[in-house]
Parts: C-alpha cells; sequence; structure tokens
C-alpha cells in the first residue's frame, strides 16, 4: 500500500503508539528524482538520498564488497480478553535502522535507533570493520523498485481504534461460552501489526514497503467431573483490519469448543514406530521441520545440513513436490520483498521426488552461484538476514483422503500441533500433536492428544508412500525460531502417509 | 543513558502520565550494550555491535490497564506517545484488580552488592574478544577427519535499567553477562551429527576461555552411529545441563496467571506431596554473582529467599501483583531469581556407573506438556547404558509421562551443579521413566 501523509494522528485508541510527527518533505541534495511513493518513506524516516549514499560510502569503506541499510518501523498492539472482558493492552514501537557490510560470506552488522547521520554513520563504521582493505570507490545510484503488492489493507490497523476491536474479541468469548455449559474459562488474544520498512543498498536499490500482520487466538477451558482440558486456535493475515469478521470468529469459536470438548475422551494412544496419517493443513509443520530447515543454504554452505550433498538427487518419491512460497496474497509468510531487497517467489524445493533448490539468501546464493530465492529474512533491524521460510507446503498427489485412511492398519492420524523442532546435521525432527485419532483397521477411532512425534528428515521424506489431493494452507499464526531470531510462517499439505514414525 | 539520565527521563515520563490523566504509572528506561562474534572454520563469520534503549510504561487509570513501550526517547515523541496510550486505556473495561503493588511490599533501597556487574566487561578490546572466539575454534579446527564444520563464538552483554514508580519505588539495577560457545558437526555413515558446549559467567576473569571446542567436538564424536531402543520404562539419568528444562512445567504451573487460567496442573497444591521427597528447590535472589540474582523484580517488589518445594511438599507459588489480588493470595513475585536445589553427594559419571541398565539424557528436541493436565512428552537424545557402562548413542525416542506423578520418581540429585546461570539443577535420576522409540 501506499504511505500517506497524516497532519495527525486522531485518538485511535491503541493504535496511538504509532503516531509520529511527520517531518516536513526532505528533499534530496543530490537532485535525484524521486516518486512520491519513496519521498514519503524517506520523509517518514526523516533521511535524505544524499545521507543514504553517505551511510553507504561508511559501510563499504573498508572494502566490503556489498552493504545494506534495511530502516524500520514498526508498531504492535495487543489486546487481551480475560474473565468475558477486553481488560488490558499492550504496545510497542520499533524504531531504526540495521546496517550491514558483507565481505566474500562474512558479515559485519550495526544498527542505530537514532537515524541522524552521525549515529547512522558510527554504526556504518563499525558494520564496515568485517572488511580490512580499502573501499572499490564506485558511486552509488539510485534505482527505485516499486514491489507487488501481495498483501493489500482496506483500514490498516494504525487506523483502528482498539474501540473497534473489542466488539470481536467479546463475541468469541460469548461464542465459546455459549457454545459448551462446561466451558469454565475463555481467553481471547488480537494482535496486529504495522511495519513500515525502507531498503537501501549498494547497488542502487532503493524500495519500500508496508507490512501489515494480524493474529487472533482464541483458548477455551472446559472442565467435566473434576477434569480439565484446554485447546486454543489461531489465525493469521497480512490484513489490514477487514480481516475481523463475526465469520471468522464464529468459525474459530465452534472449532476451538468442539476440540476441546473431543479431549475428554481422548487418551495416550500405544507407542512405539507406526503408520502416521497427517490431515492436510497444519501438518506442513512436517516439511518445516523434517525438511524446510535443512533446506536452508546457510547449514547446507556451512556444511552442517543432513541435505549438504543430495542436490539433484532422489530423496522422495515421484508424486513429491514441495515449494517455499513468498507470494500467496495475505499469506503470513508472504514478503513483496525479502529483507534484503530481493523479490520473493514460489521456490520449488523437491521437484517430482528430486531435491531442486536450496532456500538462499544473498550470501548463500553468491556461495552457490545461483540466484536468490528471496528467502533472506530477519526478526528486526536488530538481526542479521539469514535464510528463512516463508510458506512451505506441499503440491497435491495422486491419491485420496479416504483411500490413505482405509490402507491403515494400525496407526494414528493426526492434524493440529503446538510445536516442532529440529536437529539439522542428524536430520532427528519433532512434532507435537495436540489432537488426532487413532487409526484401527482402516478406521479413525478413539481421539488421541498430547504426543510427540519423532523422526528422521531423510528418512520420513523417503517414507512418505501416499499423497492424496486435499492440498490446505494452514493461516495459524505460526512463528519460526533460528538462531534467536523469530519469523512469521506458514504451512500447508494435503493429507499424506508416512510408512513410520516414533509416536510417545 | 547514564543512571542519573535514566532516572530524569523516568522521573519526567512519570510526571507527564500522570498530567495527562493517569492516576498511577510504573516507568523503567533500559540499555543494553552487546556484541557477539561468530568465527567459522577459523574465519569471521560474523560481527555484531549492538544499543539498544527503550521505555516501557504501566498506566493505570479509571481501573484500567494497559502497557506500552517504544524506543522513540526524544521529549516529543514520548510526550505523545503517552498522551496517546493513556486514551486508549480508557477504551478498555474496568478490572478493580488493576493498580500497583501495595507500597509496603516494595523494595526501600538500601540491598548489599549482589556482584552482579563486571566494569571490566566494557573495556574490553574487540581484538580480545575476537581471539577467545578464534581460540574456542582452534581447540577443534582440524584434530579429527571426520569434522565438518567448526564453529565457536563469543557474546558479551551489559543492561542497565532504572524503574520508577508513582507510588515511591525508586530503583536502578545493572548486570553483565559473557559467554563462549562452540559448535561441531562432524561426518557419519548416518548423518552429520553436531554438539555445542558453552561457558558463560557474570564475569570476565571468572568466565571459562578453555576446553569449549574440544568439548564440544569430543560430545559431537560421541553422538555417531546413534540407535533407538525399544520402548519401555527404564531408569534414566538426566544430565545437569539439561535437566532444568524438564522442570519448566513445573515452574509454568506455578505462576499466578496459570494458576487462575487454569493452565496448571499444580491447582490448589500448596502445601501437598507434588515430587520425591528428595526435591528441595529454593527461589534465593540474594547468591553473589548468580545470573538470576536481584533485590527488586519487575514490579517493584522487594527480593524475598522462599521455599518453593520443600523434600517434595509444594510451599510457594509464583504470584504477581495481579494475578495476587484476584486470586485472593499473598503476592511473591511473578517471576522466579535463582532456582536452587538441594544436592545430593554424586555426580553423572558415578550414578551412571550405579545402573544396570539404563538411559543417561544429554539433550532434549521438541516436545511440550499440557498445563492444565500435565501430560508431556519430550524428544530426548543420550546413551543406553547397561551395567555402568555407555553402549551406544540413543536417538529419536521420547521421554513421556504425566508430571502430578513423575517427580515421585525422582530417586537420586546429584551434587554436579554447573555455571552460573539461574537455574542450579544438578543431574537427576529418575526411576522408572516411559520412553518410547521402536
Amino acid at each position: 500500500m501506499n504511505y500517506n501523509r497524516r497532519e495527525f494522528i486522531k485518538i485511535s485508541g491503541i493504535t496511538a503508539a504509532g503516531t509520529m510527527i511527520i517531518p516536513p518533505f526532505l528533499n534530496s541534495c543530490t537532485g535525484v528524482k524521486l516518486s512520491d511513493n519513496a519521498g514519503s518513506y524517506l520523509g517518514h524516516f526523516e533521511v535524505t538520498t544524499d545521507v543514504l549514499q553517505k551511510v553507504i560510502a561508511a559501510a563499504m569503506d573498508k572494502g566490503a564488497d556489498y552493504a545494506d541499510l534495511y530502516f524500520e518501523h514498526t508498531i504492535n498492539n495487543t489486546s487481551a480478553l480475560e474473565d468475558g472482558k477486553v481488560n488490558s493492552a499492550y504496545s510497542n514501537v520499533a524504531y531504526g535502522v540495521g546496517i550491514r557490510a558483507v565481505k566474500g560470506d562474512q558479515t559485519g552488522y550495526a544498527y542505530s535507533e537514532d537515524l541522524s547521520a552521525e549515529a547512522m554513520l558510527r554504526a556504518a563504521r563499525t558494520a564496515a570493520s568485517i572488511a580490512d582493505s580499502s573501499p572499490a570507490g564506485n558511486s552509488v545510484n539510485i534505482s527505485e523498485y516499486m514491489a507487488p503488492g501481495y498483501y493489500s489493507v482496506k483500514t490498516s490497523w494504525e487506523d483502528t481504534s482498539i474501540k473497534d476491536k473489542i466488539p470481536y474479541m467479546q463475541r468469541m468469548n460469548d461464542k465459546i461460552f455459549e457454545a459448551d455449559n462446561r466451558v469454565s474459562k475463555a481467553n481471547v488474544y488480537l494482535m496486529d501489526t504495522s511495519s513500515y520498512i525502507l531498503f537501501y543498498n549498494s547497488e542502487g536499490l532503493l524500495t519500500w514497503d508496508y507490512r501489515p500482520m494480524v493474529v487472533i487466538a482464541g483458548i477455551c477451558i472446559m472442565e467435566e467431573n473434576g477434569r480439565i482440558e484446554n485447546f486454543y486456535v489461531t489465525r493469521s493475515s497480512r490484513m489490514g483490519s477487514e480481516f475481523l469478521t463475526n465469520e471468522l470468529v464464529d468459525e474459530m469459536s465452534a472449532e476451538v469448543v468442539a476440540r476441546t470438548a473431543k479431549l475428554f475422551s481422548a487418551s495416550r494412544p500405544k507407542t512405539g514406530e507406526m503408520e502416521v496419517v497427517m490431515g492436510a493443513g497444519q501438518s506442513g509443520i512436517l516439511l518445516h521441520e523434517a525438511m524446510g530447515h535443512a533446506f536452508e543454504a546457510d547449514f547446507n554452505r556451512k556444511n552442517q545440513s543432513i541435505f549438504s550433498d543430495r542436490m539433484g538427487k532422489k530423496i522422495a518419491e515421484d508424486f513429491v513436490t514441495i515449494v517455499d512460497d513468498g507470494t500467496i496474497p495475505g499469506n503470513r509468510g508472504s514478503l513483496n520483498f525479502d529483507d534484503e531487497g530481493i523479490p520473493t517467489e514460489k521456490t520449488i524445493l523437491v521437484k517430482d521426488g528430486v531435491l531442486t533448490s536450496y532456500l538462499h539468501d544473498r550470501i548463500s546464493a553468491a556461495y552457490y552461484k545461483v540466484r536468490p530465492t528471496g528467502n533472506g529474512r530477519r526478526q528486526s533491524f536488530r538481526h542479521i538476514p539469514m535464510p528463512r521460510m516463508r510458506s512451505t507446503y506441499m503440491e497435491n498427489g495422486p491419491h485420496r483422503k479416504e483411500e490413505i485412511i482405509a490402507s491403515v492398519k494400525n496407526g494414528i492420524y493426526v492434524d493440529y500441533f503446538s510445536n516442532g523442532e529440529v536437529n539439522i546435521g542428524q536430520g532427528d525432527f519433532t512434532f507435537f500433536v495436540k489432537f488426532g485419532y487413532m487409526i484401527e483397521n482402516g478406521k479413525l477411532t478413539t481421539p488421541i492428544k498430547d504426543i510427540n512425534v519423532i523422526g528422521n528428515g531423510p528418512q520420513a521424506l523417503a517414507d512418505i508412500v501416499m499423497v492424496a489431493d486435499d492440498l490446505a494452507i494452514d493461516n495459524g499464526g505460526g512463528t519460526c525460531g533460528k538462531n534467536g531470531q523469530s519469523a512469521p510462517v506458514t504451512m500447508g499439505m494435503p493429507t499424506v502417509k508416512i510408512r513410520k514414525l516414533t509416536v510417545g | 543513558m547514564n543512571t542519573k539520565e535514566k532516572y530524569d527521563l523516568a522521573d519526567i515520563a512519570v510526571e507527564h502520565a500522570l498530567k495527562s490523566g493517569a492516576e498511577q504509572v510504573s516507568v523503567t528506561i533500559y540499555d543494553n550494550r552487546s556484541t557477539s562474534i561468530e568465527i567459522r572454520d577459523q574465519k569471521t563469520d560474523s560481527l555484531q555491535e549492538s544499543n539498544r534503549n527503550g521505555l516501557s510504561i504501566d498506566i493505570y487509570t479509571e481501573k484500567k490497564y494497559s502497557s506500552h513501550s517504544t524506543n522513540r526517547l526524544k521529549k516529543e515523541d514520548l510526550f505523545h506517545f503517552i498522551e496517546e496510550a493513556i486514551a486508549a486505556t480508557r477504551f478498555l473495561a474496568e478490572d478493580e484488580f488493576r493498580s500497583l503493588p501495595d507500597p509496603s511490599l516494595l523494595y526501600k533501597g538500601g540491598g548489599s552488592s549482589l556482584e552482579i556487574f563486571d566494569d571490566e566487561v566494557d573495556a574490553l578490546e574487540i581484538n580480545t574478544k575476537m581471539s577467545l572466539a578464534e581460540k574456542v575454534v582452534d581447540e577443534a579446527f582440524g584434530k579429527d577427519n571426520r569434522i565438518l564444520s567448526v564453529s565457536g563464538s563469543y557474546s558479551d552483554n551489559i543492561s542497565e535499567s532504572v524503574m520508577v514508580t508513582s507510588n515511591g519505588f525508586r530503583g536502578d539495577s545493572r548486570r553483565t553477562g559473557l559467554s563462549l560457545y562452540a559448535e561441531v558437526s562432524v561426518q557419519s555413515e548416518t548423518g552429520r551429527p553436531n554438539a555445542y558446549w558453552y561457558e558463560s559467567d557474570l564475569f570476565f576473569k571468572r568466565l571459562v576461555k578453555n576446553g569449549i571446542g574440544e568439548k564440544a567436538l569430543e560430545r559431537a564424536l560421541g553422538k555417531i552411529n546413534p540407535k533407538k531402543i525399544l520402548s519401555g520404562k527404564y531408569n534414566v539419568v538426566i544430565e545437569n545441563r539439561v535437566a532444568g528444562n524438564l522442570l519448566s512445567p513445573v515452574y509454568d504451573s506455578l505462576t499466578g496467571s496459570n494458576l487462575y487460567n487454569k493452565q496448571s496442573f499444580l491447582i490448589g497444591k500448596e502445601g501437598k506431596p507434588i515430587a520425591s521427597p528428595l526435591m528441595t528447590i529454593t527461589d534465593d535472589p540474594f547468591i553473589k554473582s548468580l545470573s538470576g540474582s536481584r533485590l527488586y523484580d519487575d514490579e517493584g517488589l522487594a527480593a524475598v529467599k522462599r521455599p518453593i518445594i520443600e523434600k517434595g511438599v509444594l510451599r510457594n507459588y509464583y504470584i504477581d501483583n495481579y494475578y495476587g489480588k484476584k486470586l485472593g493470595m499473598n503476592p511473591t513475585s511473578g517471576t522466579s531469581s535463582n532456582i536452587v536445589m538441594e544436592p545430593g553427594t554424586r555426580g553423572s559419571d558415578e550414578m551412571i556407573k550405579s545402573m544396570k541398565k539404563g538411559v543417561f539424557i544429554t539433550g532434549f528436541i521438541g516436545g511440550n506438556c499440557n498445563g492444565s493436565t500435565g501430560d508431556f512428552s519430550y524428544g530426548i537424545e543420550g546413551f543406553y547404558i547397561e551395567d555402568g557402562k555407555v553402549i551406544h548413542p540413543v536417538n529419536e525416542m521420547n521421554i513421556a509421562g504425566n508430571m502430578n506423578n513423575f517427580w515421585f520418581g525422582l530417586s537420586e540429585v546429584g551434587n554436579d551443579f554447573t555455571g552460573n546461570g539461574s537455574v542450579q539443577i544438578p543431574s537427576l535420576m529418575i526411576t522408572n521413566a516411559e520412553l518410547s522409540g521402536i
């Protein structure tokens, strides 16, 4: 979306935190003609093209091959409902610039929360020190890049008052309580984010983005004969406040209540190795943990991934195609360009069972002499970018869900998860199942819950023996952690069957 | 910002908030400086410097509450931010339990030094830091032909904060921390096992600087060709460095928020046994030079040393000001300081030697615990033990059970505390733990 300057910010509730006093429009001293969009982003951060060029020059001053500036202004708001009322709210504002100098695969990084030229130059000199020769001395041009719009905003979160959010949160609470008289507690959280990004690098690329994000979560607690069970559901999107609808709230409430209620009849399955059917949607966590991380090219470049020597090799059945996509409209994992200014794309990782691409940032792409794939992401301007997933999913296969379930004599069906983890080198991965069913003689039987499933990535990938035609992308609020940085991601999957995983 | 400048800014923020309609307010100003260096295969991979400032403000007005933070600290930005935050707070629902803690519970100053700040850290030269990280790598690099990758890193951190509340609390604290970390990947037939080792301390002089790369290499080689074993009940020893992980569901269940929201399996268990009599845990904020030491908590409550579990009996929850009022309980503190377990008489080596058949758990991977019910399952890695000897590494297995009875299986507490972190738990032995494998 285009950023329009506002004369003042209305008293708009918690969005208040985002308010700023817009400075008078600042013109570049170099006579570079800028679009209105670029100009307004420069104005937002109170910088000129002249200053950008000087800071880049300082970052390149010790002979770096490449440098970039990542300006960020992010406003987070969280509202919380407890005891049937929205009675607490939180906000956070982060503002600053990350400055990076790259020499080969070496990175120097510093950031500044003060956007004065002096402060930025100081940070640039720190970043520059990763290199130790003299500058190449090329002057830097400016070429604007206008990103495609993978997310649209009708009403921005900054223009949405907490007063407008409360009714939806309240409705979710009421619907949860109305649905079942065993409900004893409900909590609802609404988190929205608005980010202004301005990016400039030593190649002269100047680009900007306005990134919205929302997550809504509903938690349900039920009690029956002294037993307590809890469940939660989340939904997330890169959208404005038009995201909030009664339909969404009603769907989530019904879902969380129905799942919580079923937990009273759930038990732990017999443990050990068995066939596992993963339902469409959230089961994409398998791809994220079992292979996604191991496909991140930094781990491969560093020789640490179990997939380090498998490029071009057959690693799964013919009907397995896996992608990582940064272009799905409104998706939580989508970006117009990644945090290194590279346009995102739909990257095919495994095509017809053959490993075809890793997930690259600029550094790994240069190392492997391939195009960057738009996977260079960072948690904020305070962090170094690295290869990260976006929306990772498997394309449809030739089987049908019913056929898959019917083929299992003794196993489990799982479709709700809370978390997972992987050990990149050994390839061991896990995912924690919040809800599923036992499969006995081809039929779903007793509900199951709270079990950890553990396997080995390459083995599990090779063991995917059936893939259905019911791909669903899960739009929950998934957050991926890597090297201490978090990034919003999504995942998706058709129903699949894995020959053998350890269930416990 | 120095401490005085932080107090000045906090005072200005408190005053402006009260003038703009807040009835009570708590302001914290913090800054955090850090360096991190990563060396990989004897080459600098990254060098990062960070200098972070911020203000956070809790606002109470008309029985309504909200909390905000920003790093835009120019006075005009800040005033605007505070005014908007107060305006926003008025849209929220009333909550009679929202107010600052009773002044009688607040820290009044005069505490003796906890020795958690090292002036030397700020004066360290970048070359000193760099050579420490290089040494970590050198200890492993080229030492075995199965090595695929060696990374070493150095990081330090200096954090300072000032907190002022409108009902009389004034406090400042500062602490330092340093760590050295090594990670080694090695080649094997079944994968690329990797292992890490680290040392950390609050003081540069005391930081262990040797043996880190060496230890990571030794551990990575030890993990080659792991196997899983049959599902069943096994005695396990959990290594000191990770034993605290398995106690985290217990800690989560002790908080006022989880008790109130019924996401705790320890509701109503105060005064009752929840673990074997071998378990005694104290929350001790006053131990010198431990990273969790403090004179007051994040709400300004004066620190108090408290028993949490005594001979298996639950003695205290972690209750903050707000949930204390909601639950009708006395606030203790919503957060832990140092978690210290009473030790036994020997370390993991001797515990393993006394094992006939079992598993030595050295790491966890994934898994979770259902807070309401206590059902848990975590992935594990470690070693299979027979007649006191390591037979082979194990992986791809889970440990599972229910927290309500799991800790009654605690059959021995070690004496091998490690490091100066806030979790002081030695190696632990559990009898008849449920493991799943083949």
